[in-house]
């Protein structure tokens, strides 16, 4: 990895962080409502598969906002889309949980868990009929991966040898309920071992996302098949934001926030790169100062119009 | 031409006029589909556009979804709407509801067809009828197929258009004989109208069409009215428009259908007549609908289940009679 693109992951990992902060605050004061699922710890590996990933296809989850800012999609439309302000990436529709970019390939922002996968397959399906050369990535969680939908998915990408990367967010919880009670695994790489190759790597570590997503990448665009990638996580907030959290006790939380991902990519700019303390504050600083303007761009943003509301339910007028 | 045949052309000119048209489900390919409304097309397309898939409904759904996100134009075939039921959270929460919550920005050019209804003697999980629910969809384009004629040109349209459309197939219609008009223009929002008579408006849709068709004769004779038969085609949105028209000049209607009464599709039509058409009704609207029961195996109690055109027949008779129509 270059310096550059190093800090380009460190700047959009901070700003993925501040922007998490921030939206946590606005949700606390009732700026931002509904569910609210926050990247906080994992904006690393968020980051990293983004970067990786930069040409192609991307389908993921609820948990987006790091993935959808890192992929180019505007901060300020994408807080003023939490806020359900019409400047929203989803003109205020979608919410928190569904934003959409086509012009950057990001197909949300689905919250039906592994709703998105069997997407993501046609997706690949279509990249391959029409020969091109970008594949697709699927994120999801671990609790996606007891569900149907993915074991479906496993068995058609494999037998159809798609160019589609399943990217397991395995956090270890599947929203409260610790995923080795309802999985026997808890890699659940194993899951897909039978139909594909599998990966897996730290997720805090996004030097180390981002190079196996790479490998990965190439294979897939190389007519290899679909592959499977795993990075263990550890999300520092809730399920969401109506979720305390309390099923995970304070030793388990403190080994988790050693690991942190903003941190350790720090000290690599630090000692790799010879970044200096000035030089990496002046990055946190631009990014507090993209969130400001993405809160106060948010904050100033028009309500839609109630006319509106019977917009886009077809694609014209029927 | 028989209506499967004319579902066949109607998929073969799409694929002909545009490449990103894509086929997929269970035995559409080699087998030539279930009911043999793909057959051959694959040796003319091939198996990359004549898609055989694993029997995974929510996948065959879901990839749709995908591949129309990914540029192509997808026609999925479930074999019958019970099996539909497997897939109805692609249906519902990603097929109908994408464009919508990405405020336009994703549109899903996607057809998903299947037949539904009572065949003869398939029993529970075979005979099922879900119109009403999926009209209830925002989002989603409903339309069912009565004749040789509608099922060409609504079909054709719904691979070419840029919407997601639920399109609904009978069993009992595959074998059905008609002819494809080419000379006039389609529309297939637009219901159709069966018959023209001045007394009595029978809505219906799909099968039922049929069966009201072999009853109106001895109706007709024994009230000493006219019946105008409507197929309404288009399930959602619904062409009130024509409905409208019909029920001014009659101020009598009756609906016909195959689900069950209980929350079934014809509720919505006789709502509607409540509700906008009150002062032009002179009768109490009548609905003929399945019974609130599990589609039974043994056929006399299958036939009692639905309505036949004997039953649709001594209903209306009776209701003509206390309703001085």
């Amino acid at each position: 990895m270059n310096k550059m693109l190093a800090e380009e992951i460190y700047y959009d990992m901070v700003l993925g962080r501040f922007f998490e902060l921030a939206a946590k605050e606005h949700y606390m004061a009732g700026d931002i409502a509904g569910f609210l699922h926050l990247d906080i710890g994992q904006e690393g590996f968020s980051v990293a598969a983004m970067k990786a990933f930069a040409k192609g296809d991307v389908f993921t989850t609820y948990r987006e906002h790091v993935m959808a800012i890192s992929r180019g999609m505007d901060p300020k439309a994408v807080m003023a889309e939490l806020f359900g302000k019409v400047s929203g990436v989803s003109r205020g529709r979608g919410g928190s949980m569904h934003l959409f970019d086509p012009s950057h390939f990001f197909y949300g922002g689905d919250a039906i868990v592994g709703g998105q996968i069997p997407n993501a397959v046609g997706c690949a399906y279509a990249r391959k009929y029409k020969e091109q050369q970008d594949g697709v990535m699927v994120v999801f969680g671990d609790g996606a991966t007891n569900g149907g939908a993915f074991f479906e998915s496993l068995n058609i990408a494999s037998a159809q040898k798609l160019p589609l990367l399943f990217l397991c967010e395995n956090n270890g919880y599947a929203i409260g309920t610790k995923i080795t009670r309802v999985s026997p695994f808890e890699k659940q790489a194993k899951k897909a071992e039978p139909y594909m190759l599998t990966m897996e790597v730290d997720g805090m570590d996004a030097v180390a996302v981002y190079e196996t997503l790479r490998e990965a990448r190439h294979l897939i665009e190389d007519g290899h098949g679909p592959v499977f990638v795993e990075a263990m996580l550890c999300r520092y907030e809730g399920h969401s934001m109506s979720d305390p959290g309390n099923y995970r006790n304070k030793e388990e939380m403190k080994i988790c926030k050693e690991r942190d991902p903003i941190e350790r990519m720090e000290k690599m700019l630090h000692e790799t790169y010879l970044l200096s303390e000035e030089e990496i504050d002046a990055l946190r600083q631009r990014a507090q100062r993209a969130v400001d303007d993405a809160v106060e761009f948010a904050s100033a943003a028009p309500e839609p119009e109630l006319e509106e509301l019977y917009d886009n339910i077809f694609s014209k007028d029927v | 031409m028989l209506y499967r045949e004319a579902l066949n052309r109607a998929i073969d000119e799409a694929m002909e006029i545009d490449s990103d048209v894509v086929v997929l489900g269970e035995d559409v390919g080699l087998y030539g589909g279930s009911y043999r409304v793909t057959e051959g097309l694959v040796s003319k397309y091939g198996e990359e556009r004549l898609i055989d898939t694993p029997i995974a409904e929510l996948s065959i759904v879901g990839n749709a979804v995908g591949m129309a996100i990914g540029g192509l134009r997808p026609v999925a075939e479930i074999m019958t709407v019970n099996f539909a039921l497997l897939a109805f959270d692609q249906i519902i929460n990603h097929m109908a509801k994408y464009h919508y919550m990405s405020a336009g920005k994703i549109t899903l050019p996607m057809v998903v067809r299947f037949p539904q209804g009572v065949s003869r003697q398939l029993a529970a999980q075979h005979s099922e009828s879900y119109e009403q629910m999926l009209s209830a969809v925002p989002g989603l384009i409903v339309f069912a197929a009565s004749d040789v004629n509608y099922a060409y040109h609504a079909l054709k349209y719904a691979i070419l258009s840029d919407d997601p459309v639920i399109f609904i197939e009978h069993e009992l219609l595959y074998n059905k004989k008609g002819e494809i008009d080419l000379n006039t223009e389609l529309d297939p929002f637009k219901a159709r109208i069966v018959k023209k008579g001045k007394d009595i408006t029978i809505v219906s849709y799909l099968k039922m069409v049929d069966d009201v068709m072999e009853a109106v004769p001895e109706i007709e004779k024994q009230l000493g009215k006219s019946c105008e038969v409507i197929d309404l085609c288009s399930l959602n949105p619904i062409d009130f428009k024509t409905l409208e028209s019909s029920l001014k000049k009659t101020g009598a209607i009756v609906v016909v259908e195959e689900d069950h009464k209980m929350g079934g599709y014809g509720a919505q039509i006789v709502s509607w007549a409540a509700e906008e058409m009150f002062y032009s009704l002179d009768a109490a609207p009548l609905r003929i609908a399945g019974a609130d029961v599990t589609i039974p195996y043994n056929r006399r109690l299958e036939l009692a289940s639905i309505p036949t055109p004997e039953e649709i027949k001594a209903r209306i008779l009776a209701w003509g009679a206390e309703n001085g129509v």
